[in-house]
């Protein structure tokens, strides 16, 4: 028996992959990684390193319509004999891993956060504010991994890439435009974000935010007022009608930690949060807490930052 | 145009989560049910302005017993014409998606439209079974939702931005934000859900294939460390000796 894993390498090996090849690693089958698009053998190559024997790339489709792809690994399923599939829980396996699960009558657990005990997976419930396990009923199973759950190893060397016809058809879903902004982080990947609310009084305010998350490296978000009142892009919004997110490291300034803001971002290893106000509720999930106003601490921690890192 | 819409009940966002029979279940104790928001803010709202723009029809859908019709009531409150309910325990994403499919077959819909995600299970999950199931394209967290004749266009979310898409109708969509803005249900409309039809009907036989053995909740932070707003250095030393994450 073997485990297939589907990787987006659209941009290359993004960490998200490596983390789900690691994750079919960790089933303790034989795994195979299958992928679309045109990323070359040599990058492909490298799962290798984080367990996979061999990858199969079907070059024919180049863009990321649910219907083609599920047609794509339902294939490379049957082929390689596979009785797990394992996705990374973003945008593409939202809309892939749910069509797949039916046309295969594979059961489904969406968002695990851990290795499976026996048939049961850990999976975040409730926005993050709770966890349930599920238990998979059918012979084949699909597991689609929430992001920055593990971290990838390396364990091995790189491994053969071969093309492979997944029989795709054709998409029914024509393309017209993309934009994506150019040097941001997109933040579902991030491991560092800097977040600011309504304490922050206005959009011209931001550049605080920004100086800071520059010079660490971070991703900006912001919570669901600021994006309401259009200070904010939409996507930058976290929290439980926004993205959720679980970095490793979260600073909150002016936001006052509303259950549906911590929604989003409770499942973050670290929180920082700054606030003026010693009573809210925001400091009760933190882990580092700063009574103050943001529109000191940010300046001075970015200071701080800077200093550190030209030392480092 | 026919749309329908998925609706599913979620606890009210401030709801206190807890689990009761030895973790096995969420304890309902005290907890108000609401509509989904994303099948209410986006999903049907949106809905209801394609209906008033290019005529039509929005009927409801939900799986589940009868405790949902009140769920199901304030979703004909904002403005759906007539709501069904398919009477079978919603076990799991497969069996909502496929009694839903089941439903849609043999009813003819042009748009079939569900929110991102329940707020509850986080899924993502029942849209693209549905569309699986009846073979239709999915264009899945749409942010945007137009249709010109058999042509719906679209703006999604992909990651770190947006893409413009286009697709022939009959498909399904799931909503996220952006795509409407929440509408407050008046006196008249919440009147008028009182006798607007609401059918039941008899579920399809489908399997389950995956259920939910036992909850946990997180385990309680650790007492929150404060530093002094004066010295940021210490912070950024905490971060990178003790928390190790800078
Ligand atoms: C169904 C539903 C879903 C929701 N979903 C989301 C969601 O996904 N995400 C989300 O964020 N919200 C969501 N909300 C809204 C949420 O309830 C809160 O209203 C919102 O998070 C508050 O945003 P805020 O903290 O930026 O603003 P406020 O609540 O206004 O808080 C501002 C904070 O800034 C502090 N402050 C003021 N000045 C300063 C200063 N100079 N320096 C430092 N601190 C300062 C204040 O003490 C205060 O704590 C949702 C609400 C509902 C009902
Ligand atoms: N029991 C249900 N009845 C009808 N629609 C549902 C039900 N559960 C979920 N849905 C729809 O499917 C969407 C995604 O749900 P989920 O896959 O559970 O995250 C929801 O936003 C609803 O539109």
């Amino acid at each position: 028996m073997s485990t297939l894993v589907y990787i987006n390498s659209r941009n290359g090996l993004a960490k998200n992959a490596l983390e789900a090849v690691t994750y079919g690693k960790k089933l303790g089958q034989d795994v195979v990684v299958i992928t679309t698009g045109n990323a070359e053998d040599a990058v492909l190559a490298k799962l290798g390193e984080y367990g996979a024997s061999k990858v199969l790339v079907d070059r024919s489709v180049t863009n990321d319509d649910s219907q083609q792809l599920t047609r794509v690994i339902s294939k490379a399923t049957e082929t390689t004999g596979a009785n797990t599939i394992v996705f990374s829980h973003d945008l593409v396996a939202k809309a892939v891993a749910p069509r797949l699960s039916v046309r295969l009558k594979a059961g489904l657990v969406a968002g695990a956060i851990a290795v499976p005990n026996g048939d049961t997976v850990k999976v975040n419930v409730f926005s993050g504010k709770a966890f349930g396990n599920v238990k998979v009923t059918s012979a084949t199973k699909i597991i689609s991994l929430l992001p920055n759950s593990i971290q990838p190893e390396a364990i091995g060397s790189s491994c053969a890439v071969e093309s492979f016809d997944g029989e795709a058809g054709t998409a029914n879903i024509k393309l017209l435009d993309t934009k994506v902004p150019e040097g941001d982080i997109p933040l579902p990947e991030a491991e560092l974000v800097v977040s600011a609310g309504r304490g922050l009084k206005g959009p011209e305010n931001w550049g605080m935010v920004e100086d800071l998350a520059k010079v660490l490296g971070a991703a900006t978000a912001c919570s669901r007022p600021v994006a309401d009142i259009g200070w904010r892009p939409h996507h930058e919004h976290v929290g439980q009608t926004g993205v959720a997110i679980r970095p490793n490291l979260y600073i909150a300034a002016g936001i006052s930690g509303a259950i549906q803001h911590l929604a989003g971002v409770n499942g973050s290893k670290v929180i920082v949060v700054i606030n003026t106000d010693s009573e809210a509720p925001f400091f009760k999930a933190a882990d580092y807490g700063i009574i103050g106003d943001a529109f000191e601490v940010l300046p001075r921690l970015t200071e701080a930052v800077k200093k550190f890192k030209s030392s480092n | 145009m026919k749309i329908l819409v998925c609706i599913s009940k979620s606890p009210d966002t401030t709801s206190k989560i807890a689990f009761s029979d030895n973790n096995t279940k969420f304890d309902e104790n005290g907890v108000q049910y609401i509509v989904n928001p994303y099948d209410e803010w986006y999903a049907l709202v949106r809905a209801l302005e394609l209906k008033e723009t290019n005529g039509g029809s929005v009927t409801i859908a939900t799986v589940g017993g009868a405790e949902d019709d009140a769920v199901m009531r304030k979703a004909l409150a904002i403005g759906a014409d007539d709501a069904v309910r398919i009477n079978a325990v919603a076990t799991d994403a497969y069996a909502v998606a496929l009694q839903i499919a089941e439903y849609a077959k043999s009813n003819g819909f042009d748009l079939i439209l569900t929110g991102k995600e329940t707020i509850n299970y986080n899924g993502s999950q029942v849209g693209g079974m549905i569309a699986e199931a009846l073979d239709l394209p999915f264009v899945s967290l749409a942010s945007k939702l137009d249709v010109n004749g058999a042509t719906a266009s679209l703006e999604t979310e992909i990651v770190g931005g947006v893409q413009s898409v286009e697709v022939n109708i009959p498909a399904v969509i799931s909503c996220a934000k952006g795509m409407a803005e929440q509408r407050i249900p008046n006196m008249r409309g919440i009147m008028a859900a009182r006798t607007k039809p609401l059918t039941v009907v008899e579920p399809a036989a489908i399997d389950t294939l995956t259920s939910f053995e036992s909850y946990e909740l997180p385990a309680a932070k650790s007492a929150c460390k404060m530093i002094d707003p004066a010295n940021m250095d210490e912070l950024v030393e905490l971060l990178h000796n003790e928390a190790k994450v800078i």
